[in-house]
């Protein structure tokens, strides 16, 4: 009896002392946001002592991997639909999800003067327009979208080749396989190389990327820290220098 | 909803189309550098061997990442895609077929080279005595005996482009009827949760996979049976 309850005082104290201790959380975030969280996870380091272990790939992998038990407690997508559809599967904390950041789309040219505007598109003096795959990752879908608004869907469609991920459509026109590509406004910040067109809003839906705990991280400190930690000041502020809006902004 | 729609079935014929070509290519390629590799003597020869090999154990991103570069604008691939007015041979099918081949050529060289090897120099040797040119008893003698070696290696080199997924994703940029393969295709689908088409691809892989790997067996068992 006395072993018992010096057993039980013995668990209750290190339950007790868990939430204080530095753990570690895994967190699966769509490619766009790779630099980013990268600086977040840095800072939401130094500031808890948690340990944030990032994974980056297509908000259409991560979905899969999830329903299929993936070891995440963390999800930033780079939509809303799946995050909301994860907590319609019963694998993600209903009141736990927001939109940490809304992305913005660009069409990109490792060379000076070659995009110019949505005349850029319209000439399509290029053979090769990357884009990344629209079935599973959004910006592919906001690409998409923005040439069928402008009606050059048909005409374009010949002249695409799709990453697996937004990192890839980069990787494509960064090494110079196709002129153009549409990327994320992320992965050219803090650089101006080449020649750019920011897709004005009106084009395409805008990219709410939502962000969610999962259920496998319901009972982990260091995963609803992270998810505060990003509604907060500094985690923002990171996320505004990277291009992106924040919500209740735009 | 059809399951065998047209997307399904243009990439199984890409797939196929992709590895026939390949195939040929390399039994053109293979067989000479096996015959060089199963007869010439020096040092270099297992240098030489090797470099072929190399294949065998590099990730299939080291690859991608090379031929990304190679075949780019800045390299001999960008250079060749001028010549029909092109940039880059990434996102080509002649693109993967260059890739395929490199990827491909030791499963083909080997057992061809290894043929090649066990027939040994005396069925050569005779053939010459009877006055028959170099090139004649090669035709003659050595290909025909060296029969089962060519099976297996066009199988293999078919069956290894079939499988071949990291390249091609590397290289590829998805485009259908053009670059998007069985294996990329499954990616997709898995990606997508369409379970359907993934689950009914990812059988007939493994149905293939088999009917490859008991036709290896049997061809081997054949070969042996007739070499005692």
């Amino acid at each position: 009896m006395r072993l018992l309850r010096s057993f039980t005082l013995v668990t209750s104290l290190l339950l007790a002392f868990s939430p204080a201790q530095a753990a570690q959380t895994n967190v699966a975030v769509a490619a766009n946001f790779t630099d980013a969280a990268k600086e977040i996870a840095a800072l939401f380091k130094q500031k808890t002592g948690h340990e944030a272990v990032l994974s980056f790939g297509a908000s259409g992998q991560f979905y899969t991997q999830i329903a299929q038990g993936a070891p995440f407690q963390v999800f930033l997508s780079a939509d809303d639909s799946r995050p909301r559809k994860l907590v319609e599967d019963g694998l993600a904390v209903a009141d736990s999800r927001f939109t940490y950041a809304i992305g913005k789309l660009v069409l990109w040219s490792k060379s000076p003067g070659i995009v110019k505007g949505e005349e850029t598109l319209k000439a399509a003096s290029f053979a090769k327009l990357s884009i990344c795959n629209p079935a599973a990752a959004p910006y592919g879908l906001a690409a998409v979208e923005t040439m069928k608004s402008l009606s050059l869907y048909d005409t374009l469609k010949p002249k695409l080749v799709e990453g697996a991920t937004i990192t890839q459509a980069y990787q494509f026109v960064e090494t110079g396989n196709a002129e153009v590509g549409f990327v994320a406004l992320s992965q050219l910040s803090g650089s101006d190389v080449g020649s750019r067109w920011v897709v004005p809003q009106t084009l395409y839906n805008p990219i709410r990327q939502d962000a969610v705990l999962l259920k496998s991280g319901a009972g982990n400190g260091a995963a609803s820290a992270f998810i505060t930690f990003l509604r907060g000041p500094e985690a923002r502020a990171v996320i505004e220098k990277y291009g992106y809006v924040l919500d209740g902004q735009s | 909803m059809e399951i065998w729609s047209a997307e399904i079935r243009q990439s199984v014929l890409l797939t196929v189309e992709l590895a026939a070509i390949s195939t040929v290519i390399l039994l053109m390629l293979a067989t000479p550098l096996a015959w060089w590799l199963a007869h010439a003597k020096g040092w270099w020869t297992e240098i030489i061997a090797s470099v072929i090999a190399l294949p065998l154990v590099l990730p299939p991103t080291v690859l991608g990442f090379y031929l990304l570069i190679l075949l780019g604008p800045d390299g001999p691939g960008g250079w060749i895609a001028h010549l029909w007015g092109g940039r880059t041979l990434a996102f080509t099918f002649e693109g993967l077929v260059i890739g395929s081949v490199v990827y491909s050529m030791p499963f083909v060289v080997q057992p061809i080279r290894n043929a090649f090897a066990a027939m040994g120099e005396r069925p050569l040797e005779v053939a010459a005595t009877l006055r028959a040119s170099p090139l004649r008893t090669f035709w003659t003698v050595a290909v025909p005996l060296a029969r089962p070696g060519f099976l297996t290696g066009a199988v293999l080199g078919f069956a290894h482009t079939v499988g071949e997924f990291g390249l091609v994703l590397m290289i590829g940029g998805n485009i259908p009827g053009r670059t998007k393969v069985l294996s990329v295709a499954i990616f997709d689908y898995v990606e997508t949760s369409r379970w359907r088409e993934a689950s009914m691809l990812a059988g007939l892989m493994v149905i293939f996979a088999f009917a490859v790997i008991l036709t290896m067996t049997l061809v081997d068992r054949r070969a042996t049976r007739a070499a005692t």
